[in-house]
């Protein structure tokens, strides 16, 4: 099959790659749009997959970004489920696995990111990551009151899933090999709420406990720590992180590091080719120029719409500050900007019991927030830490510290300056 | 026609959001910069999140989880992941009150 009008072609249809596509046609974008996606399904939202089911809903459905109806009215084609196996550069061509060739005039490689497996867990059967809709069927198809979880790994996805299998009476163990759930870019102080909740839900957490062997039992997986302690369960997930993909842009000879390289306009290192989300490194003016890969919904969905119109011609740099979101029984956490550059902290509570961190750099300018409340009370706060960080603003500490103040007084005067 | 009385003028900071409970339903209730009221559904058409925790800049509320905004005077979703109106209701404020029309 060959297809001979060069268009627009995008690789991954996840939120980023989704967004792209929906972005071209919102910029009334008239040539060929051809998104391709690994997974069987349409384009979809990955957040719930981790997270409480709604009020109401009996079960784990799809949110979908677009249909494929919805897709085919806009004139995106979609291919899903189709595999990529090489980009042939020099004559703008992608080959998928059903021998398909088709020409592109901008490529976007929105590849996205896999769980990183634990060598020590290969080939056992009662042992998943969680990326895909149809991994989380398979876990919650598994999760059942009185049921044994076992999650490796105290991160986001890990606690999340915690918190949705203690609510449906499964008996949860969550091993993290450092010394405290959430090492890796939350704070010690919000961690240790987080830590308390989960406790008090009773959700095991044993840190500082490495994994030695790990062996298939009657229906389940035995693991053996490091310290010869035991936990036994009929389930295990593994949550250490994911590796971007960035295969076939290697194969391809494209700049890599630390995930596809990328400039502020999304541009690899050749000029017919964008990535995009969790995949790509881009350099971040706000910090420096310095390069980060970021794995969060929110990026994704910018940096999808940010290629789009770099790929219409626009020469549009990324401008946003990072932030994340995670939901934990009733508990909302936010985190923005980039934290590992803190050298003091300044706490605000809020008046609904919320806790938020701002973290200052060595000159007293704002560079991250990170934060935990019910629900999403502290989204309001969010948003304008977000802005004053964009400003590179230095708030004084005493305002900031105080609940009194409002942070659009903050954010006002800062404007006034 | 329902107008209903839901709060007092000021209980309002000016472009700001308040949330107002009536009879089962949650309603988000705006003083715009130019001191006119506005209301609409107090849930986020995309993920049923309470809209009063957001952010109101000029005529936009900004959800508080995941940034999805609206203009609050007529309901229109303007910037993903929010891709449905959200709906609207009439104001009033008379006698240092703000009433809604709950229809």
């Amino acid at each position: 099959m060959e297809r001979d009008q060069p268009g627009m072609m995008i690789v991954g249809a996840g939120e980023c790659g989704a967004r792209a596509a929906l972005t071209l046609r919102e910029q009334a974008y008239g040539g060929p749009v051809t998104l391709i996606g690994a997974e069987r399904h349409h384009p979809y939202e990955r957040p719930p997959l981790s997270k409480a089911l709604e009020p109401g809903c009996d079960g784990l459905k799809l949110k979908t970004i677009a249909s494929r109806e919805s897709l085919a009215r806009i004139g995106v084609t979609l291919l899903a489920p189709a595999e990529v196996v090489a980009i042939a550069r020099a004559e703008r061509r992608v080959r998928l696995a059903d021998g398909a060739s088709i020409a592109y005039d901008k490529l976007l490689l929105a590849t996205g990111a896999t769980p990183r497996p634990l060598p020590i867990a290969a080939g056992l059967d009662h042992c998943v990551t969680l990326r895909t809709f149809d991994d989380a069927l398979t876990i919650r198809s598994r999760l059942s009151a009185g049921r044994r979880l076992a999650i490796i790994g105290g991160g986001f996805i890990g606690l999340e899933l915690a918190a949705i299998a203690s609510a449906l009476g499964v008996e949860v163990t969550v091993l993290e090999v450092q010394a405290r759930i959430l090492q890796r870019g939350v704070p010690a102080e919000i961690a240790a709420i987080l830590h308390k909740k989960h406790a008090d839900h009773g959700v095991r957490i044993l840190c500082g406990q490495a994994v030695a062997s790990m062996t298939e039992t009657a229906g389940g997986v035995a693991i053996r720590l490091a310290d010869s302690g035991l936990v036994e369960s009929d389930l295990v997930v593994v949550g250490i992180g994911a590796r971007p993909n960035v295969e076939l842009a290697e194969a391809a000879g494209l700049a890599i590091d630390n995930g596809i390289a990328v400039d502020e306009r999304l541009r690899t290192s050749d000029p017919h080719i964008f990535a995009a989300g969790d995949c790509c490194s881009f350099p971040l003016a706000l910090y420096g120029g310095r390069r980060v890969r970021l794995e969060a919904w929110r990026n994704a969905l910018q940096q999808g719409a940010l290629a789009a119109l770099n790929m219409l011609g626009r020469d549009e740099a990324h401008s946003a500050v990072p932030w994340f979101w995670s939901d934990q029984y009733d508990l909302g956490l936010q985190v923005a900007g980039l934290v590992d550059e803190t050298v003091e902290m300044v706490r605000r509570d809020t008046d609904d019991g919320g806790v938020l961190l701002f973290h200052l750099a060595a000159d007293g300018r704002l560079i991250a927030a990170s934060g935990i409340g019910p629900g999403a009370s502290i989204g309001r706060d969010f948003k304008l830490a977000e802005m004053l960080i964009a400003r590179r603003a230095r708030p004084p500490r005493e305002a900031l510290q105080s609940p009194e103040v409002k942070l659009k007084q903050l954010l006002m005067s800062e404007s006034t300056h | 026609m329902a107008w209903v009385e839901a709060c007092g003028i000021d209980e309002i900071d000016r472009e700001d959001v308040i949330r107002w409970d009536h009879e089962g339903r949650s309603f988000a209730l705006y003083r715009s910069p130019d001191d006119e009221y506005f209301a609409t559904d107090g849930l986020c058409t995309h993920e049923r999140v309470h809209l009063a925790n957001g952010l109101v800049m000029g005529d936009v509320i900004e959800c508080p989880k995941h940034s999805g905004r609206f203009n609050y005077r007529t309901g229109k979703a303007l910037a993903a992941p929010v891709c449905v109106n959200l709906k609207t209701y009439s104001t009033k404020a008379q006698d240092g009150k703000v009433f809604v029309d709950v229809g």
